[in-house]
Protein backbone atom coordinates (compact mmCIF):
# COMPACT_ATOMS: atom_id res chain seq x y z
CA UNK A 1 0.00 0.00 0.00
CA UNK A 2 1.34 3.48 -0.56
CA UNK A 3 2.28 5.72 2.11
CA UNK A 4 -0.31 8.07 3.55
CA UNK A 5 -0.98 11.47 2.43
CA UNK A 6 -1.90 12.35 5.78
CA UNK A 7 -1.20 10.87 8.65
CA UNK A 8 -1.06 11.71 12.62
CA UNK A 9 0.80 9.79 15.70
CA UNK A 10 -0.46 9.98 18.69
CA UNK A 11 -1.57 13.65 18.58
CA UNK A 12 -2.88 15.34 21.44
CA UNK A 13 -4.19 18.58 22.57
CA UNK A 14 -4.58 19.86 26.03
CA UNK A 15 -5.90 23.61 26.91
CA UNK A 16 -5.23 23.10 30.84
CA UNK A 17 -6.95 20.75 32.18
CA UNK A 18 -9.19 19.94 29.34
CA UNK A 19 -8.19 17.34 26.40
CA UNK A 20 -9.46 18.45 23.78
CA UNK A 21 -7.70 15.63 21.48
CA UNK A 22 -6.06 12.18 22.77
CA UNK A 23 -3.60 10.33 21.11
CA UNK A 24 -5.00 10.16 17.70
CA UNK A 25 -3.90 7.78 15.27
CA UNK A 26 -5.34 8.61 11.71
CA UNK A 27 -4.37 8.00 8.31
CA UNK A 28 -5.75 9.36 4.89
CA UNK A 29 -4.61 8.13 1.51
CA UNK A 30 -3.95 9.91 -1.32
CA UNK A 31 -7.06 10.44 -3.18
CA UNK A 32 -9.56 9.80 -0.58
CA UNK A 33 -12.23 11.27 0.52
CA UNK A 34 -12.98 11.02 4.75
CA UNK A 35 -16.37 12.34 6.92
CA UNK A 36 -15.46 12.94 10.30
CA UNK A 37 -18.74 12.73 12.76
CA UNK A 38 -18.78 13.35 16.45
CA UNK A 39 -21.32 15.28 18.73
CA UNK A 40 -20.45 18.98 19.62
CA UNK A 41 -17.25 19.11 21.31
CA UNK A 42 -15.53 15.70 20.30
CA UNK A 43 -12.82 17.67 19.12
CA UNK A 44 -13.23 17.68 15.33
CA UNK A 45 -12.97 21.36 14.62
CA UNK A 46 -9.53 21.30 16.90
CA UNK A 47 -8.24 18.29 15.38
CA UNK A 48 -8.66 20.76 12.10
CA UNK A 49 -6.82 23.31 13.89
CA UNK A 50 -3.71 21.43 14.58
CA UNK A 51 -3.80 20.22 10.76
CA UNK A 52 -3.57 23.86 9.79
CA UNK A 53 -1.02 25.04 11.86
CA UNK A 54 -3.95 27.45 13.68
CA UNK A 55 -3.08 25.06 16.84
CA UNK A 56 0.71 23.65 17.77
CA UNK A 57 -0.07 20.09 19.52
CA UNK A 58 0.75 19.20 22.97
CA UNK A 59 2.50 16.47 21.71
CA UNK A 60 2.28 14.19 19.03
CA UNK A 61 3.08 14.47 15.21
CA UNK A 62 0.98 15.43 11.67
CA UNK A 63 2.60 14.06 8.82
CA UNK A 64 2.05 15.57 5.62
CA UNK A 65 3.90 13.48 3.00
CA UNK A 66 5.91 11.98 5.53
CA UNK A 67 7.25 15.20 6.68
CA UNK A 68 6.31 16.63 10.23
CA UNK A 69 4.27 19.62 10.37
CA UNK A 70 3.30 19.58 13.96
CA UNK A 71 5.08 23.08 14.37
CA UNK A 72 4.64 24.14 10.99
CA UNK A 73 3.41 27.91 10.52
CA UNK A 74 -0.16 28.09 8.95
CA UNK A 75 0.92 30.05 5.88
CA UNK A 76 3.61 27.66 5.42
CA UNK A 77 1.75 24.55 5.58
CA UNK A 78 -1.11 26.30 2.98
CA UNK A 79 1.66 25.99 1.05
CA UNK A 80 2.42 22.63 1.54
CA UNK A 81 -0.41 21.96 -0.02
CA UNK A 82 -3.69 21.77 2.79
CA UNK A 83 -6.52 24.01 2.42
CA UNK A 84 -9.18 24.51 5.31
CA UNK A 85 -13.06 25.68 5.00
CA UNK A 86 -13.75 26.89 8.24
CA UNK A 87 -16.79 26.08 10.41
CA UNK A 88 -17.81 29.78 10.49
CA UNK A 89 -17.02 31.23 6.88
CA UNK A 90 -13.57 33.08 6.70
CA UNK A 91 -13.53 35.37 4.45
CA UNK A 92 -12.43 38.96 3.29
CA UNK A 93 -15.80 40.55 4.39
CA UNK A 94 -15.30 44.01 2.58
CA UNK A 95 -14.13 42.86 -0.15
CA UNK A 96 -15.58 42.34 -3.62
CA UNK A 97 -16.32 38.42 -4.19
CA UNK A 98 -13.97 38.60 -7.09
CA UNK A 99 -11.31 39.96 -5.35
CA UNK A 100 -11.25 37.71 -2.47
CA UNK A 101 -11.07 34.98 -5.13
CA UNK A 102 -8.13 37.05 -6.42
CA UNK A 103 -6.51 37.11 -3.32
CA UNK A 104 -6.36 33.16 -3.01
CA UNK A 105 -5.18 32.60 -6.89
CA UNK A 106 -2.73 35.38 -6.81
CA UNK A 107 -0.66 32.80 -4.68
CA UNK A 108 -0.13 30.99 -7.48
CA UNK A 109 -0.74 32.85 -10.45
CA UNK A 110 -0.07 36.18 -11.42
CA UNK A 111 -1.52 38.92 -13.75
CA UNK A 112 -3.90 37.20 -16.88
CA UNK A 113 -3.41 34.20 -15.77
CA UNK A 114 -4.82 34.81 -12.36
CA UNK A 115 -7.99 36.72 -13.93
CA UNK A 116 -8.45 33.57 -16.00
CA UNK A 117 -8.28 31.36 -12.79
CA UNK A 118 -10.83 33.60 -10.83
CA UNK A 119 -13.06 33.86 -13.78
CA UNK A 120 -13.27 30.23 -13.93
CA UNK A 121 -13.16 29.40 -10.10
CA UNK A 122 -16.52 32.16 -9.88
CA UNK A 123 -18.25 29.98 -12.75
CA UNK A 124 -17.36 27.03 -11.08
CA UNK A 125 -19.02 28.00 -7.12
CA UNK A 126 -22.05 30.01 -8.95
CA UNK A 127 -21.28 32.97 -7.89
CA UNK A 128 -20.07 34.52 -11.34
CA UNK A 129 -23.00 37.05 -11.40
CA UNK A 130 -22.98 39.34 -8.99
CA UNK A 131 -18.56 39.05 -8.85
CA UNK A 132 -18.50 42.76 -7.76
CA UNK A 133 -20.71 42.03 -4.97
CA UNK A 134 -19.34 42.87 -0.93
CA UNK A 135 -18.69 39.14 0.74
CA UNK A 136 -20.35 40.92 3.20
CA UNK A 137 -23.45 41.98 2.09
CA UNK A 138 -24.34 38.41 0.70
CA UNK A 139 -26.53 35.29 2.64
CA UNK A 140 -24.39 32.78 4.56
CA UNK A 141 -24.67 29.73 1.85
CA UNK A 142 -23.18 32.48 -0.72
CA UNK A 143 -20.39 33.17 2.06
CA UNK A 144 -19.91 29.54 2.35
CA UNK A 145 -19.58 29.22 -1.24
CA UNK A 146 -17.22 31.80 -1.48
CA UNK A 147 -14.53 30.50 0.80
CA UNK A 148 -15.07 27.29 -1.01
CA UNK A 149 -13.87 29.27 -3.96
CA UNK A 150 -11.05 30.68 -1.98
CA UNK A 151 -9.71 27.29 -1.03
CA UNK A 152 -10.00 25.82 -4.62
CA UNK A 153 -8.23 28.83 -6.40
CA UNK A 154 -5.18 27.63 -3.90
CA UNK A 155 -5.31 24.01 -5.59
CA UNK A 156 -4.53 22.19 -2.24
CA UNK A 157 -3.81 18.30 -2.35
CA UNK A 158 -5.87 18.05 0.60
CA UNK A 159 -8.74 19.85 1.36
CA UNK A 160 -10.49 20.06 4.75
CA UNK A 161 -14.03 20.87 5.08
CA UNK A 162 -15.74 21.96 8.49
CA UNK A 163 -19.16 21.41 7.76
CA UNK A 164 -20.13 22.64 4.66
CA UNK A 165 -23.64 21.97 4.72
CA UNK A 166 -24.52 23.57 7.53
CA UNK A 167 -26.58 26.54 7.46
CA UNK A 168 -27.89 25.90 3.62
CA UNK A 169 -30.94 25.04 2.14
CA UNK A 170 -32.00 21.04 1.10
CA UNK A 171 -31.13 22.49 -2.77
CA UNK A 172 -27.33 24.09 -1.61
CA UNK A 173 -26.81 20.90 0.16
CA UNK A 174 -26.98 18.56 -2.37
CA UNK A 175 -24.84 21.32 -4.79
CA UNK A 176 -22.76 21.02 -1.77
CA UNK A 177 -22.65 17.28 -2.37
CA UNK A 178 -22.50 17.33 -5.68
CA UNK A 179 -19.07 19.46 -5.68
CA UNK A 180 -17.25 17.68 -3.42
CA UNK A 181 -17.64 14.35 -5.04
CA UNK A 182 -16.26 16.30 -7.95
CA UNK A 183 -13.27 18.10 -5.76
CA UNK A 184 -12.28 14.13 -4.82
CA UNK A 185 -11.94 13.29 -8.25
CA UNK A 186 -8.41 15.43 -8.27
CA UNK A 187 -8.17 16.22 -4.23
CA UNK A 188 -8.30 13.94 -0.88
CA UNK A 189 -11.08 15.59 1.60
CA UNK A 190 -11.91 15.80 5.26
CA UNK A 191 -14.73 16.67 5.69
CA UNK A 192 -16.80 17.22 8.88
CA UNK A 193 -20.51 17.08 8.91
CA UNK A 194 -23.55 16.36 11.21
CA UNK A 195 -26.11 15.91 8.39
CA UNK A 196 -26.01 12.03 7.72
CA UNK A 197 -28.23 12.45 4.80
CA UNK A 198 -25.06 14.71 3.43
CA UNK A 199 -22.51 12.49 4.53
CA UNK A 200 -24.32 9.30 2.58
CA UNK A 201 -23.78 11.32 -0.39
CA UNK A 202 -20.66 11.85 -0.44
CA UNK A 203 -18.73 9.29 1.74
CA UNK A 204 -17.73 5.37 1.94
CA UNK A 205 -15.04 5.82 5.05
CA UNK A 206 -15.88 7.23 8.09
CA UNK A 207 -14.59 8.41 11.14
CA UNK A 208 -16.13 8.56 14.66
CA UNK A 209 -14.36 11.04 17.28
CA UNK A 210 -16.02 10.92 20.51
CA UNK A 211 -14.84 12.67 23.40
CA UNK A 212 -11.09 13.58 21.84
CA UNK A 213 -10.24 10.33 20.47
CA UNK A 214 -11.42 8.13 17.58
CA UNK A 215 -14.33 5.77 18.70
CA UNK A 216 -14.59 3.75 15.37
CA UNK A 217 -13.48 3.73 11.96
CA UNK A 218 -15.88 2.23 9.35
CA UNK A 219 -17.81 1.86 6.17
CA UNK A 220 -20.96 4.77 6.29
CA UNK A 221 -23.35 1.77 6.43
CA UNK A 222 -21.40 -0.20 8.79
CA UNK A 223 -21.81 3.10 10.87
CA UNK A 224 -24.78 3.74 11.02
CA UNK A 225 -25.42 0.44 11.98
CA UNK A 226 -22.88 0.66 14.84
CA UNK A 227 -24.95 0.92 18.35
CA UNK A 228 -21.84 2.47 20.18
CA UNK A 229 -22.21 5.80 17.62
CA UNK A 230 -26.07 5.86 17.98
CA UNK A 231 -25.60 5.87 21.41
CA UNK A 232 -23.52 8.98 21.81
CA UNK A 233 -24.43 10.54 18.72
CA UNK A 234 -27.16 9.29 16.02
CA UNK A 235 -29.31 8.51 18.98
CA UNK A 236 -29.77 12.30 19.69
CA UNK A 237 -31.04 12.40 15.73
CA UNK A 238 -33.34 9.39 15.83
CA UNK A 239 -35.00 11.00 18.56
CA UNK A 240 -35.53 14.31 16.96
CA UNK B 1 -15.99 49.63 -16.54
CA UNK B 2 -17.41 51.98 -14.26
CA UNK B 3 -16.16 51.13 -11.46
CA UNK B 4 -12.64 51.63 -12.87
CA UNK B 5 -13.63 54.60 -14.53
CA UNK B 6 -14.39 56.33 -11.69
CA UNK B 7 -11.42 55.53 -10.56
CA UNK B 8 -9.61 56.74 -13.17
CA UNK B 9 -11.79 60.13 -12.99
CA UNK B 10 -10.58 60.33 -9.63
CA UNK B 11 -6.88 60.22 -10.15
CA UNK B 12 -7.45 62.99 -13.04
CA UNK B 13 -8.86 65.24 -10.73
CA UNK B 14 -6.34 65.08 -7.77
CA UNK B 15 -3.86 65.40 -10.02
CA UNK B 16 -5.25 68.68 -11.87
CA UNK B 17 -6.12 70.20 -8.20
CA UNK B 18 -2.75 69.49 -7.03
CA UNK B 19 -1.08 70.84 -10.00
CA UNK B 20 -2.99 73.71 -10.36
CA UNK B 21 -2.13 74.34 -6.42
CA UNK B 22 1.31 73.79 -6.83
CA UNK B 23 1.85 76.29 -9.78
CA UNK B 24 -1.31 78.83 -9.04
CA UNK B 25 -0.92 79.32 -4.98
CA UNK B 26 2.91 81.17 -4.78
CA UNK B 27 1.87 83.43 -8.10
CA UNK B 28 -1.41 84.79 -6.09
CA UNK B 29 -0.71 84.20 -2.42
CA UNK B 30 1.99 86.56 -0.14
CA UNK B 31 5.00 84.83 0.84
CA UNK B 32 3.03 83.99 4.74
CA UNK B 33 0.61 82.29 2.81
CA UNK B 34 2.84 80.06 1.01
CA UNK B 35 4.89 79.35 4.11
CA UNK B 36 1.66 78.51 6.22
CA UNK B 37 0.37 76.33 3.03
CA UNK B 38 4.00 74.12 3.00
CA UNK B 39 3.90 72.85 6.54
CA UNK B 40 0.19 71.70 5.38
CA UNK B 41 1.73 69.47 2.43
CA UNK B 42 3.92 68.19 5.03
CA UNK B 43 2.19 67.72 7.68
CA UNK B 44 -0.62 65.89 4.86
CA UNK B 45 2.60 63.51 4.20
CA UNK B 46 2.75 62.33 7.40
CA UNK B 47 -1.32 61.88 7.34
CA UNK B 48 -0.65 59.67 4.45
CA UNK B 49 2.40 57.53 6.13
CA UNK B 50 -0.27 56.63 9.01
CA UNK B 51 -3.46 56.20 6.56
CA UNK B 52 -0.95 53.36 4.66
CA UNK B 53 -0.28 51.95 8.10
CA UNK B 54 -3.35 52.10 9.73
CA UNK B 55 -6.18 52.29 7.10
CA UNK B 56 -5.13 50.34 5.01
CA UNK B 57 -2.39 47.76 7.13
CA UNK B 58 -4.76 47.59 9.82
CA UNK B 59 -1.68 48.46 12.32
CA UNK B 60 -2.81 50.85 14.75
CA UNK B 61 -0.26 53.01 15.26
CA UNK B 62 -0.15 55.78 18.37
CA UNK B 63 3.58 57.01 17.30
CA UNK B 64 3.82 57.65 14.21
CA UNK B 65 5.47 61.04 15.51
CA UNK B 66 8.41 58.59 16.60
CA UNK B 67 9.46 58.30 12.87
CA UNK B 68 8.53 61.78 12.37
CA UNK B 69 10.75 63.30 14.81
CA UNK B 70 13.38 60.90 13.76
CA UNK B 71 13.43 61.97 10.23
CA UNK B 72 13.88 65.31 11.82
CA UNK B 73 16.61 65.18 13.82
CA UNK B 74 18.26 63.14 11.59
CA UNK B 75 18.16 65.43 9.23
CA UNK B 76 19.48 68.08 11.03
CA UNK B 77 22.28 66.38 13.25
CA UNK B 78 23.69 65.02 9.73
CA UNK B 79 23.37 68.36 8.45
CA UNK B 80 25.64 70.21 10.57
CA UNK B 81 27.99 67.25 10.51
CA UNK B 82 28.24 67.14 6.48
CA UNK B 83 26.94 70.62 5.09
CA UNK B 84 25.31 69.20 2.37
CA UNK B 85 21.92 67.81 2.30
CA UNK B 86 21.84 64.48 -0.01
CA UNK B 87 22.94 62.53 2.41
CA UNK B 88 21.23 63.82 5.06
CA UNK B 89 18.11 63.47 2.98
CA UNK B 90 18.38 59.96 2.56
CA UNK B 91 19.66 59.46 6.23
CA UNK B 92 16.34 60.81 6.95
CA UNK B 93 14.39 58.61 5.69
CA UNK B 94 16.99 55.28 6.17
CA UNK B 95 17.35 55.77 10.04
CA UNK B 96 13.32 55.91 10.49
CA UNK B 97 12.60 53.30 8.36
CA UNK B 98 15.43 51.15 9.90
CA UNK B 99 14.05 51.73 13.18
CA UNK B 100 10.54 50.80 12.26
CA UNK B 101 11.83 48.01 10.69
CA UNK B 102 13.38 46.43 14.32
CA UNK B 103 10.55 47.70 16.34
CA UNK B 104 7.84 46.43 13.68
CA UNK B 105 9.99 42.82 13.86
CA UNK B 106 9.52 42.38 17.32
CA UNK B 107 5.72 43.70 17.44
CA UNK B 108 4.66 41.57 14.26
CA UNK B 109 7.19 38.33 14.82
CA UNK B 110 6.42 38.27 18.66
CA UNK B 111 2.61 38.35 17.77
CA UNK B 112 1.83 41.44 19.75
CA UNK B 113 -1.98 42.00 19.33
CA UNK B 114 -3.55 45.13 18.14
CA UNK B 115 -4.50 46.80 21.31
CA UNK B 116 -0.82 46.42 23.16
CA UNK B 117 0.70 47.73 19.16
CA UNK B 118 -1.11 50.86 20.16
CA UNK B 119 0.14 50.93 23.64
CA UNK B 120 3.93 49.81 22.56
CA UNK B 121 4.41 52.81 19.91
CA UNK B 122 2.93 55.33 21.77
CA UNK B 123 5.34 54.27 24.59
CA UNK B 124 7.90 54.66 21.96
CA UNK B 125 7.36 57.98 20.77
CA UNK B 126 7.38 59.07 24.71
CA UNK B 127 10.64 57.61 25.53
CA UNK B 128 12.15 59.28 22.35
CA UNK B 129 10.45 62.53 23.67
CA UNK B 130 11.94 61.99 27.54
CA UNK B 131 15.08 60.85 26.18
CA UNK B 132 15.75 64.16 23.98
CA UNK B 133 14.46 66.40 26.22
CA UNK B 134 17.04 65.53 28.98
CA UNK B 135 19.67 66.56 26.46
CA UNK B 136 20.51 69.78 27.08
CA UNK B 137 23.73 70.00 28.25
CA UNK B 138 26.76 70.54 25.82
CA UNK B 139 27.89 66.63 26.47
CA UNK B 140 25.00 65.76 24.39
CA UNK B 141 26.23 66.32 20.69
CA UNK B 142 26.47 63.75 17.86
CA UNK B 143 29.54 65.07 16.06
CA UNK B 144 29.45 68.27 15.61
CA UNK B 145 25.79 68.86 16.59
CA UNK B 146 24.31 69.59 19.88
CA UNK B 147 21.36 67.78 20.95
CA UNK B 148 20.09 70.74 22.38
CA UNK B 149 17.36 68.55 24.67
CA UNK B 150 14.29 70.77 25.38
CA UNK B 151 15.71 73.73 23.66
CA UNK B 152 15.83 71.64 20.55
CA UNK B 153 18.26 72.39 17.66
CA UNK B 154 17.98 75.81 16.24
CA UNK B 155 19.00 76.94 12.80
CA UNK B 156 19.15 73.65 10.93
CA UNK B 157 20.91 74.72 7.51
CA UNK B 158 18.22 74.14 4.63
CA UNK B 159 17.93 71.31 1.89
CA UNK B 160 20.14 72.02 -0.89
CA UNK B 161 20.20 71.54 -4.88
CA UNK B 162 21.35 68.06 -4.75
CA UNK B 163 25.25 68.57 -5.13
CA UNK B 164 25.61 71.96 -4.94
CA UNK B 165 26.10 73.07 -1.45
CA UNK B 166 26.12 76.64 -2.29
CA UNK B 167 22.22 76.57 -4.22
CA UNK B 168 20.28 76.34 -0.87
CA UNK B 169 16.46 76.10 -1.77
CA UNK B 170 14.46 78.93 -1.12
CA UNK B 171 10.90 79.35 0.72
CA UNK B 172 9.11 79.77 -2.12
CA UNK B 173 11.74 76.80 -3.68
CA UNK B 174 10.13 74.45 -0.47
CA UNK B 175 6.84 74.85 -1.45
CA UNK B 176 6.93 73.51 -4.60
CA UNK B 177 9.22 70.92 -3.11
CA UNK B 178 6.80 70.04 -0.14
CA UNK B 179 3.84 69.83 -2.60
CA UNK B 180 5.80 67.98 -5.28
CA UNK B 181 6.67 65.07 -2.99
CA UNK B 182 3.06 65.38 -1.50
CA UNK B 183 1.33 64.54 -4.84
CA UNK B 184 4.28 62.25 -5.72
CA UNK B 185 3.29 60.37 -2.26
CA UNK B 186 -0.29 60.30 -3.27
CA UNK B 187 0.55 58.84 -6.73
CA UNK B 188 2.73 56.00 -5.25
CA UNK B 189 0.65 54.88 -2.89
CA UNK B 190 -2.31 54.75 -4.99
CA UNK B 191 0.03 52.43 -7.53
CA UNK B 192 1.45 50.41 -4.12
CA UNK B 193 -2.52 50.15 -3.10
CA UNK B 194 -3.07 48.60 -6.65
CA UNK B 195 -0.52 46.42 -6.71
CA UNK B 196 -0.24 42.34 -5.54
CA UNK B 197 1.43 43.76 -2.27
CA UNK B 198 -1.47 46.63 -1.76
CA UNK B 199 -4.27 44.00 -2.29
CA UNK B 200 -2.74 41.54 -0.14
CA UNK B 201 -2.37 43.87 2.95
CA UNK B 202 -5.68 45.13 2.18
CA UNK B 203 -6.87 41.14 2.71
CA UNK B 204 -4.71 40.78 5.49
CA UNK B 205 -6.43 43.67 6.87
CA UNK B 206 -9.74 42.32 6.19
CA UNK B 207 -9.31 39.06 7.76
CA UNK B 208 -5.34 38.04 8.97
CA UNK B 209 -6.55 33.99 9.61
CA UNK B 210 -7.53 33.76 6.03
CA UNK B 211 -4.71 35.10 4.38
CA UNK B 212 -2.60 32.86 6.48
CA UNK B 213 -4.55 29.99 5.32
CA UNK B 214 -4.07 30.86 1.96
CA UNK B 215 -0.63 30.96 2.25
CA UNK B 216 0.12 34.41 3.39
CA UNK B 217 2.84 35.73 6.24
CA UNK B 218 1.04 38.55 8.00
CA UNK B 219 3.83 39.05 9.77
CA UNK B 220 6.05 40.20 6.90
CA UNK B 221 3.83 41.75 5.05
CA UNK B 222 2.76 44.01 8.13
CA UNK B 223 6.46 44.60 8.46
CA UNK B 224 6.79 45.49 5.13
CA UNK B 225 4.19 48.27 5.09
CA UNK B 226 4.86 49.23 8.66
CA UNK B 227 8.16 50.27 7.35
CA UNK B 228 7.80 51.84 4.15
CA UNK B 229 5.44 54.17 6.80
CA UNK B 230 7.89 54.87 8.92
CA UNK B 231 10.27 55.84 5.89
CA UNK B 232 7.36 58.44 4.49
CA UNK B 233 6.91 59.88 8.14
CA UNK B 234 11.06 60.37 8.39
CA UNK B 235 10.68 61.70 5.06
CA UNK B 236 8.11 64.34 6.45
CA UNK B 237 9.89 65.25 9.48
CA UNK B 238 13.07 65.77 7.07
CA UNK B 239 10.99 68.27 5.09
CA UNK B 240 9.85 69.88 8.58
CA UNK B 241 12.92 70.33 10.19
CA UNK B 242 13.39 72.32 6.71
CA UNK B 243 10.70 74.54 6.81
CA UNK B 244 10.90 76.20 10.30
CA UNK B 245 14.80 75.22 10.49
CA UNK B 246 14.12 73.76 13.73
CA UNK B 247 13.40 70.83 15.77
CA UNK B 248 12.38 70.00 19.18
CA UNK B 249 10.84 67.54 21.56
CA UNK B 250 7.73 68.21 21.46
CA UNK B 251 7.62 66.65 18.00
CA UNK B 252 7.88 63.29 19.47
CA UNK B 253 5.18 64.32 22.11
CA UNK B 254 1.38 63.34 22.88
CA UNK B 255 0.24 66.14 21.44
CA UNK B 256 1.88 65.58 17.93
CA UNK B 257 0.97 61.70 18.09
CA UNK B 258 -2.66 62.13 18.62
CA UNK B 259 -3.22 64.95 16.00
CA UNK B 260 -1.72 62.48 13.45
CA UNK B 261 -4.59 59.63 14.14
CA UNK B 262 -7.20 62.76 14.34
CA UNK B 263 -6.38 63.78 10.72
CA UNK B 264 -6.82 59.91 9.67
CA UNK B 265 -10.29 59.54 11.83
CA UNK B 266 -11.85 63.03 10.32
CA UNK B 267 -10.71 62.19 7.09
CA UNK B 268 -11.76 58.67 6.55
CA UNK B 269 -10.22 55.77 7.52
CA UNK B 270 -8.99 53.17 4.17
CA UNK B 271 -8.89 56.13 1.75
CA UNK B 272 -6.24 58.32 0.71
CA UNK B 273 -7.23 61.71 -0.09
CA UNK B 274 -9.39 61.65 3.63
CA UNK B 275 -6.48 62.33 5.35
CA UNK B 276 -4.80 64.92 3.16
CA UNK B 277 -7.70 66.58 3.78
CA UNK B 278 -8.54 65.90 7.18
CA UNK B 279 -4.75 67.14 7.92
CA UNK B 280 -5.53 70.15 6.01
CA UNK B 281 -8.49 71.24 7.64
CA UNK B 282 -7.59 70.60 11.29
CA UNK B 283 -4.22 72.60 10.65
CA UNK B 284 -5.93 75.48 8.81
CA UNK B 285 -8.32 75.32 12.20
CA UNK B 286 -5.24 75.33 14.55
CA UNK B 287 -4.21 78.14 13.01
CA UNK B 288 -7.70 80.08 12.49
CA UNK B 289 -7.92 79.14 16.44
CA UNK B 290 -4.69 80.31 17.08
CA UNK B 291 -4.68 83.82 15.90
CA UNK B 292 -8.05 84.01 17.77
CA UNK B 293 -6.62 84.60 21.12
CA UNK B 294 -8.36 86.15 23.88
CA UNK B 295 -7.64 89.93 24.24
CA UNK B 296 -7.85 89.87 27.82
CA UNK B 297 -10.84 90.34 29.56
CA UNK B 298 -13.15 87.54 30.37
CA UNK B 299 -14.59 86.26 27.22
CA UNK B 300 -15.68 82.55 28.05
CA UNK B 301 -16.14 81.95 24.32
CA UNK B 302 -13.22 83.51 23.11
CA UNK B 303 -11.25 81.78 25.79
CA UNK B 304 -12.84 78.60 24.46
CA UNK B 305 -12.07 79.01 21.43
CA UNK B 306 -8.17 80.22 21.57
CA UNK B 307 -8.08 76.21 23.13
CA UNK B 308 -7.41 74.37 20.70
CA UNK B 309 -7.07 70.93 21.74
CA UNK B 310 -10.55 71.08 23.58
CA UNK B 311 -12.08 72.18 20.12
CA UNK B 312 -10.03 69.34 18.44
CA UNK B 313 -11.16 67.00 21.75
CA UNK B 314 -14.73 68.03 20.67
CA UNK B 315 -14.18 66.95 16.82
CA UNK B 316 -13.00 63.78 17.45
CA UNK B 317 -15.62 63.05 20.12
CA UNK B 318 -18.36 64.14 17.47
CA UNK B 319 -16.57 62.42 14.39
CA UNK B 320 -16.18 58.91 16.13
CA UNK B 321 -19.45 59.27 17.21
CA UNK B 322 -21.86 60.74 14.38
CA UNK B 323 -19.14 60.68 11.09
CA UNK B 324 -17.17 57.17 12.04
CA UNK B 325 -16.09 56.50 8.88
CA UNK B 326 -14.78 59.68 8.22
CA UNK B 327 -15.64 62.75 6.26
CA UNK B 328 -14.24 60.94 2.65
CA UNK B 329 -16.02 57.67 2.93
CA UNK B 330 -19.63 59.73 4.62
CA UNK B 331 -19.88 61.90 1.40
CA UNK B 332 -18.93 59.18 -0.74
CA UNK B 333 -21.50 57.00 0.53
CA UNK B 334 -23.97 60.15 0.30
CA UNK B 335 -23.16 60.32 -3.37
CA UNK B 336 -24.05 57.11 -3.65
CA UNK B 337 -27.15 56.98 -2.56
CA UNK B 338 -27.95 60.00 -4.31
CA UNK B 339 -27.35 58.53 -7.21
CA UNK B 340 -29.14 55.47 -6.26
CA UNK B 341 -32.54 57.15 -5.38
CA UNK B 342 -32.02 59.14 -8.96
CA UNK B 343 -31.84 55.47 -11.12
CA UNK B 344 -34.48 54.52 -8.98
CA UNK B 345 -32.38 51.90 -7.58
CA UNK B 346 -32.64 50.30 -10.83
CA UNK B 347 -28.80 49.96 -10.65
CA UNK B 348 -27.04 48.11 -7.93
CA UNK B 349 -24.23 50.07 -6.08
CA UNK B 350 -20.84 50.14 -7.37
CA UNK B 351 -19.02 48.32 -4.58
CA UNK B 352 -15.91 49.98 -2.68
CA UNK B 353 -12.66 48.36 -4.08
CA UNK B 354 -9.70 47.64 -2.29
CA UNK B 355 -7.79 50.55 -3.62
CA UNK B 356 -10.53 53.39 -3.78
CA UNK B 357 -9.81 56.53 -3.06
Amino acid sequence: MAAPLLQTQDLSMHFGGVRAVRHVNFSLAEGELRCLIGPNGAGKSTFFKMLTGQLEPTHGQVLFRGKDISHAHAHDIARLGIGIKTQVPSVFDGLSVRENIWLAANRLHSGDEARRVVDEMLQRVGLANGAERLVGQLAHGQRQWVELGLVLATDPELILLDEPAAGMTHEEVNKTAELVREINRTKALIVVEHDMQFIRMIAKQVTVFNQGSVLVEDTVENIMRNPKVRDIYLGKQAAA
Amino acid sequence: MNARWLNLVGLGLVGAVGIAFLVLVPRVFELDVVLELTVYMIMAILALSLALIWGYGGILCFGQSAFFGLGAYTYAIAMFNVGESTLPLLLAVIVPAAFAALLGYFMFYGRISDVYLGVITLTVTLILFNSVNSTAGPEFHIGSARLGGFNGIPGIPPLNFPGNKAAPIDLEGMFYLATAALLATYFGLRLLLASRFGRIIVGIRENERRAELLGYDPRAYKLATFTIGGALAGFAGCLFANWGNFVSPTIFGLAQSAQIIIWVIVGGRGTLIGPIVGCIGIQWLTTALGANQPSGGSDLWAKIFANAPLIFGIILIAFVLLVPKGLVPTLGDIGQSLLASRGKGAKRLQPKRAEES
